[in-house]
C-alpha cells in the first residue's frame, strides 16, 4: 500500500491567485464571442479553481486571423532569427522569475508535483525556449549538386501559421516544446490548451506579451476539444497542425486535416512502453527504475514503462524489491514536499484507470500490490503491479495512463524483443544491461521512437522524440522539432560557362 | 491552326509485344485472386492494347504478407547499403538496356512521345536509381549534444513496409521517383500504378527481380484506386503511404490513414503554377518558357506553368510570338520524330480538358488560340491559350491538367506577387527577369515549393520539390526524399567521468 498523507494538511505554499482566465487574441486577454465560461477542477478535492472563458469556432477564427495577419505582414518572421532568439531569451528570463507561480498554477491544475514542477519543468521549459532560440538564426538550407548547368538551393521556410493542440499531463512542458521551435522558425501560431489544463498556458501568454513576443504571433485559445480544438483541425487557413494527445483524437485531427485544407500534421499518441531487464542487471536499480518508470507524474506520461519483462534469473528478487519500493512510495497532496505522486488529473481518469485495475483482475491478472483509490477526496490512487499477465489482457495491451504497471518474465533475448514489439504503439522502451552486445542488438530490434538504456525519461533539448507505429508521426525536441515548422522550398537557375559542375 | 500529323501514317517503331500482364507478387508473376482483368486503351486511336491482371483487396494483402517478410526476415534491409546499392545500379543497367521497349511501352499507354522517353524519361529514371543507389551508404543519423552526462544519438531506420500509389502522367518516372529512394532506405513496398497505365510498371518488376531485388521486396499490383488503391491507404500492415496525385483522392487517402494504422502519408497534389514574366525579359524566350511551361507532355503535369502573368511592357509583343510559336506546335502521333505532343491520356482526361475550355468561352476570356479537339481518333487537343483571364474564373483556378493556358497581365511587383499567391495550390512557379532583386524578392515571396527562374521543369536528382499549401506535403527528388521511408530512433544511456559535454 502507498503510503499516504493526510488529506487535511495544510499546504505550506500559498496557492496563487488565478490572474489570467480570458482568452489571448492578437495581445489582449478577450472574453470569448459567446461569453461562455468553463470550470477548471482542482483534482486534490475535486473543488472549481476558477472559471476560464471558453473558445469555440468564431473565437479559434480571430486566433487565426491575427496570427494570418501576423504572418503575412508583422514583424515576426522578417525578423533576424537571432532576434527572434533575444525576445525568446527574454521570455525564458520571466519564465524563470516567476517560477513558482508557474509551478504551483500546473500543481493545483493537474495535480502536478510543485517541487519537481519548481526543481525540473518549468527550469526545463525556459531551457527548452533557450535552445529553440539559439537555434533560430542557424535554419539553413542546402546548395544542390546539379548535374546540369544550373545554381540550385533549399530554402527552410516557415511554414506559416501553426494550429497547437496540447494535453493535460504536462501543461507546461508541452506548450513550451510546441511554440518554441515554431517561434524560432517564425511562424505564427494558436495554442487550444488541454481544457483540464488552461490556467498556465494563458499565464505564459502573459508573459511571451511582457517579452515582446509582437501581438498576433501568439495566441492563446481556452476551450474543448469537440469545439476549439476540431475548429483547428479543419480550419482552412491554418497551415500545420501539431498535436500530442490520444490516439483516437490523433485520427480525428489527421481525418479533419485531410478534408479542411491537407495541412501538415504531426501526432504524438499514446505508448505502451516496455522496460526490459536483463539478468545482469543490478536488482535494485532496476527496481527502481521499472517503478519511476510508471509512477513518475503519476503515470500520466505518454513513455511510461507500463509492461517490465524481467529475465528469470533475476525475477523474484526484482518483484521483492519492487514491493518494498511501491510500499513505500508516497501519493498525498502534490505541495507536500515529501510528496512522490499527487493526484489523477480528473474523475475521468480516475475512473478509467480504476476500470483498468477491474479489468485485470477479472481477465486474471495477479494484483501483486495496490489496486485501490486513496483517501475520500480528490483522485488518488495506489501504485499498482500486475503479474502473470498474457499479452491478450487489456492490462497488457491498452494505454491506462495511471499507476498501473503490468509485469512479466522472460527467458531469452528474443522472446524480450518479439514480446516488446507486440503493441501496436512504438514511442519508447528501456533496455536494462550491462552487455554491449544485448544493448546494441536490443535498441535496434525494439521498434520504437526513443530507447533508453540503464536510464528511462532521459529527455534532453538536443535529441528528438517522436512515435514508431500508432505512436505517431513527426519529432518533438532536438533540432527534428524545427522540420514540423517549416517547409522547404527549391530554387533553381540557370549559370553560363562555369568552370566545375 | 497547329500543325498535325496525319492519324494513318504507319508508325516508325515497330509497336511492342506485350510482355507482362500479370500481378508481381513475391517474386512472380501471377493472376489475380478473382482472376478478373481490365482493358489498357492506346489513346492515340482509343483502342484495347492488353488486358491486365485486376488486383482488389485481397491481392493487397498478398502483397504486404510478402513485403512484410521480406522486410522483417528478409536481406534487403539487413543488406549494407553498399550492397543494395550494387543491386540497384544492376537494376539502372537492365533500364538502360531495354530504353527503346519501355519507352514504347509509355509512348503507347500514356500517348508520351516516344522520342522524349528515348532519351530523357527512361534514361532520367535509371539515373534516379543510381543517385539513391550512391546514397544508401550515407544514410546516417546524428551523435546528440546532451545537457547531462549521457550518450544519445539518432538512428534514421527504414520505416518498414511501404505503399506507393503513382499517377499516370510520368509512369516511369514515377515508379523510379519512388521506389529508388525506399529500396535505398532498405524498405520494402507494394506499388500500384495508376489504371490508364499498368504496363511499364509490370516490366520494371520483371528487370528488378533480374537485378537481384530478392523476392517481396518489390511488389507490383495492377488495378484501380477504389479498390486496389484504398486497400493500400486503408492497410493496417503498411507503415508509410506516397501518393502523387489529384487533391481529391490525396484527401481519401489521408482519411483512410488516419482511421486505419496512422501510417505516415507524403502527399504530392495537384499545382496552378504561375510563371511571372517581367518586362526586362527577352520576350522571345519567355513566350519559349512559357508555351514548354503548359504543352510539356500535353500539359499532363502537375507543375505545369497553367496561368502565365505578362507585365503590361512586353505583353503585346509577348501575345504576338506566343500565337506564332503555337502555331508551329506539332500535335500529332507520338511515335512521329517531329511531333511535340501526343494524345491525352485517356477519354476521361481529353472530355475533361474540353469541358473547361468551354467554361473558359463561356466564362467571358478570349480564345486566343486553340480550343479544338484534333482528328477522329484518339485524345489529341490543340494547345489552348486564353486571354483576358479573371482570378475568379473556372480556368484560372482548377487545375486542368491539359494544353490549356490562361495568360494574363500585370502592373507592379506587388500585383504579379498577389496573383501568383491568390491559388490554394503551391507547387511550382517560373520567374522572367534579369533582375537579381526582382528575383531574389519574387521567389522568396511565391509560396510554391519550387522556383525556376529564367527556366522552367529544371528538374535534377539532387533537386527536392514538392507542395505547399494544398499542393501537398512531404519531398521527391533530392535527400529530403529519403526521409519519407526513414523514421528517426533516439538511442539514450547515461555516461560516467566524462571528461567534456
Amino acid at each position: 500500500m502507498g503510503s499516504h498523507c493526510d488529506d487535511s494538511i495544510v499546504s505550506s505554499v500559498k496557492i496563487p491567485t488565478i490572474k489570467f482566465t480570458k482568452l489571448f487574441i492578437n495581445g489582449e486577454f478577450v472574453d470569448s464571442i459567446s461569453g461562455k465560461t468553463f470550470e477548471t477542477i482542482d483534482p486534490r478535492t475535486g473543488d472549481v479553481i476558477a472559471r476560464i472563458a471558453e473558445g469555440d469556432e468564431e473565437d479559434i477564427d480571430l486566433a487565426v486571423k491575427a496570427a494570418r495577419d501576423a504572418f503575412d505582414h508583422g514583424p515576426w518572421p522578417r525578423l533576424p532569427g537571432s532576434e527572434r532568439a533575444r525576445i525568446m531569451m527574454k521570455f525564458a528570463d520571466l519564465i524563470d522569475q516567476n517560477v513558482e507561480e508557474l509551478a504551483a498554477l500546473d500543481t493545483i491544475d493537474a495535480g502536478k508535483l510543485f517541487s519537481m514542477g519548481k526543481a525540473v519543468d518549468i527550469p526545463q521549459v525556459a531551457a527548452t525556449l533557450r535552445y529553440y532560440a539559439g537555434a533560430a538564426d542557424k535554419i539553413h538550407g542546402d546548395v544542390l549538386k546539379m548535374s546540369r548547368e544550373f545554381h540550385a538551393y533549399t530554402l527552410r521556410e516557415p511554414i506559416g501559421v501553426v494550429g497547437h493542440i496540447i494535453p493535460w499531463n504536462y501543461p507546461s512542458t508541452m506548450l513550451l516544446m510546441k511554440i518554441s521551435p515554431a517561434l524560432a522558425a517564425g511562424c505564427t501560431m494558436v495554442v487550444k490548451p488541454a481544457e483540464q489544463t488552461p490556467l498556465s498556458a494563458l499565464y505564459y501568454a502573459h508573459l511571451a506579451k511582457l517579452a515582446g513576443i509582437p501581438n498576433g504571433v501568439l495566441n492563446v485559445v481556452t476551450g474543448f476539444g469537440p469545439t476549439a480544438g476540431a475548429a483547428v483541425s479543419t480550419h482552412m487557413d491554418i497551415d500545420a497542425v501539431s498535436f500530442t494527445g490520444s490516439p483516437e483524437v490523433g485520427r480525428k485531427v489527421m481525418k479533419a486535416a485531410a478534408e479542411s485544407n491537407l495541412k501538415v500534421v504531426s501526432l504524438e499518441l499514446g505508448g505502451k512502453s516496455p522496460l526490459i531487464i536483463f539478468d545482469d542487471a543490478d536488482v535494485d536499480a532496476a527496481a527502481q527504475l521499472a517503478l519511476t518508470g510508471i509512477v513518475y507524474n503519476k503515470g500520466e506520461i505518454c513513455v511510461a514503462s507500463s509492461r517490465v519483462y524481467v529475465q528469470e534469473g533475476i525475477y523474484d528478487e526484482v518483484v521483492k524489491k519492487l514491493v518494498e519500493k511501491a510500499k513505500a512510495w508516497v501519493v498525498g497532496d502534490p505541495f507536500d514536499p515529501e510528496v512522490q505522486q499527487g493526484p489523477q488529473v480528473d474523475k475521468k481518469q480516475f475512473e478509467r484507470i480504476l476500470t483498468y485495475i477491474e479489468h485485470g483482475k477479472r481477465e486474471g491478472a495477479t494484483l501483486l500490490t495496490g489496486g485501490k483509490p486513496l483517501g475520500r477526496k480528490g483522485y488518488y490512487i495506489e501504485p499498482t503491479i500486475f503479474t502473470d499477465f498474457k499479452e491478450e489482457m487489456l492490462i497488457a495491451k491498452d494505454e491506462i495512463f495511471g499507476p498501473v504497471m503490468a509485469l512479466a518474465k522472460f527467458k531469452t533475448i528474443e522472446e524480450a524483443i518479439a514480446r516488446a514489439n507486440n503493441s501496436r504503439y512504438g514511442l519508447a522502451a528501456g533496455i536494462v544491461t550491462k552487455d554491449l552486445n544485448v544493448a546494441n542488438t536490443v535498441s535496434r530490434s525494439i521498434r520504437a521512437g526513443t530507447i533508453w538504456i540503464n536510464c528511462y525519461f532521459a529527455f534532453d533539448n538536443d535529441c528528438p522524440v517522436g512515435g514508431y507505429k500508432m505512436s505517431g508521426f513527426g519529432s518533438d525536441l532536438g533540432l527534428e522539432g524545427l522540420y514540423k515548422y517549416l517547409h522547404v522550398k527549391s530554387v533553381v537557375t540557370p549559370i553560363y560557362n562555369t568552370p566545375w559542375l | 491552326m497547329t500543325s498535325h500529323c496525319n492519324g494513318n501514317m504507319d508508325s516508325f517503331v515497330k509497336v511492342p509485344t506485350i510482355k507482362f500482364t500479370k500481378l508481381f507478387i513475391n517474386g512472380e508473376f501471377v493472376d489475380s485472386i478473382s482472376g478478373k482483368t481490365f482493358e489498357t486503351i492506346d489513346p492515340r486511336t482509343g483502342e484495347v492494347i492488353t488486358r491486365v491482371s485486376e488486383g482488389d483487396k485481397e491481392d493487397v494483402d498478398l502483397a504486404v504478407k510478402a513485403a512484410r517478410q521480406a522486410f522483417d526476415n528478409g536481406p534487403w534491409p539487413r543488406l549494407p547499403g553498399s550492397e543494395r546499392g550494387r543491386i540497384m545500379m544492376k537494376f539502372a543497367d537492365l533500364v538502360n538496356q531495354h530504353v527503346e521497349e519501355l519507352a514504347a511501352l509509355d509512348t503507347i499507354d500514356g500517348g508520351k512521345l516516344f522520342g522524349s522517353c528515348k532519351s530523357m524519361d527512361v534514361p532520367g529514371a535509371a539515373n534516379c536509381l543510381r543517385y539513391y543507389a550512391g546514397a544508401a551508404d550515407k544514410i546516417h543519423g546524428n551523435v546528440l549534444k546532451m545537457s547531462r552526462e549521457f550518450h544519445g544519438y539518432t538512428l534514421r531506420e527504414p520505416i518498414g513496409v511501404v505503399g506507393h500509389i503513382i499517377p499516370w502522367n510520368f509512369p516511369t518516372i514515377m515508379f523510379f521517383g519512388k521506389v529508388s529512394p525506399a529500396l535505398a532506405a532498405g524498405c520494402t513496398m507494394v506499388l500500384k500504378p495508376a489504371e490508364q497505365t499498368p504496363l511499364s510498371a509490370l516490366y520494371y518488376a520483371h528487370l528488378a527481380k533480374l537485378a537481384g531485388i530478392p523476392d517481396g521486396v518489390l511488389n507490383v499490383v495492377t488495378g484501380f484506386g477504389p479498390t486496389a488503391g484504398a486497400a493500400i491507404s486503408s492497410h493496417m500492415d503498411i507503415d508509410a503511404i506516397s501518393f502523387t496525385g489529384s487533391t481529391e483522392v490525396g484527401r481519401e487517402i489521408m482519411q483512410a490513414a488516419a482511421k486505419s494504422n496512422l501510417k505516415t502519408v507524403s502527399l504530392e497534389l495537384g499545382g496552378k503554377s504561375p510563371l511571372v514574366i517581367f518586362d526586362d525579359a527577352d520576350v522571345d524566350k519567355a513566350a519559349g518558357l512559357a508555351l514548354l511551361g503548359i504543352l510539356y507532355n500535353k500539359g499532363e503535369i502537375c507543375v505545369a506553368s497553367s496561368r502565365v502573368f505578362v507585365q503590361e511592357g512586353i505583353y503585346d509583343e509577348f501575345v504576338k510570338l506566343l500565337v506564332e510559336k503555337v502555331k508551329a506546335w506539332k500535335v500529332g502521333d507520338p511515335f512521329h520524330p517531329k511531333t511535340q505532343q501526343g494524345p491525352q491520356v485517356d477519354k476521361k482526361q481529353f472530355e475533361k480538358i474540353l469541358s473547361y475550355i468551354e467554361h473558359g468561352k463561356r466564362q467571358g476570356a478570349t480564345l486566343l488560340s486553340g480550343g479544338n479537339p484534333l482528328g477522329d481518333k484518339g485524345y489529341y487537343i490543340e494547345p489552348t491559350i486564353f486571354t483576358d483571364v479573371k482570378e475568379d474564373m473556372l480556368i484560372a483556378k482548377d487545375e486542368i491538367f491539359g494544353p490549356v493556358m490562361a495568360l494574363m497581365k500585370f502592373n507592379t511587383i506587388d500585383e504579379a506577387i498577389k496573383k501568383a499567391n491568390n491559388t490554394t495550390y503551391g507547387l511550382a512557379a517560373g520567374i522572367v527577369t534579369k533582375n537579381l532583386d526582382v528575383a531574389n524578392t519574387v521567389s522568396r515571396s511565391i509560396r510554391a515549393g519550387v522556383i525556376w527562374i529564367n527556366c522552367y521543369l529544371a528538374f535534377d536528382q539532387d533537386c527536392s520539390y514538392g507542395g505547399y499549401k494544398m499542393s501537398g506535403f512531404g519531398r521527391d527528388c533530392g535527400l529530403e526524399a529519403l526521409d519519407k521511408y526513414l523514421h528517426v530512433k533516439s538511442i539514450v544511456t547515461p555516461i560516467y567521468n566524462s571528461p567534456w559535454l
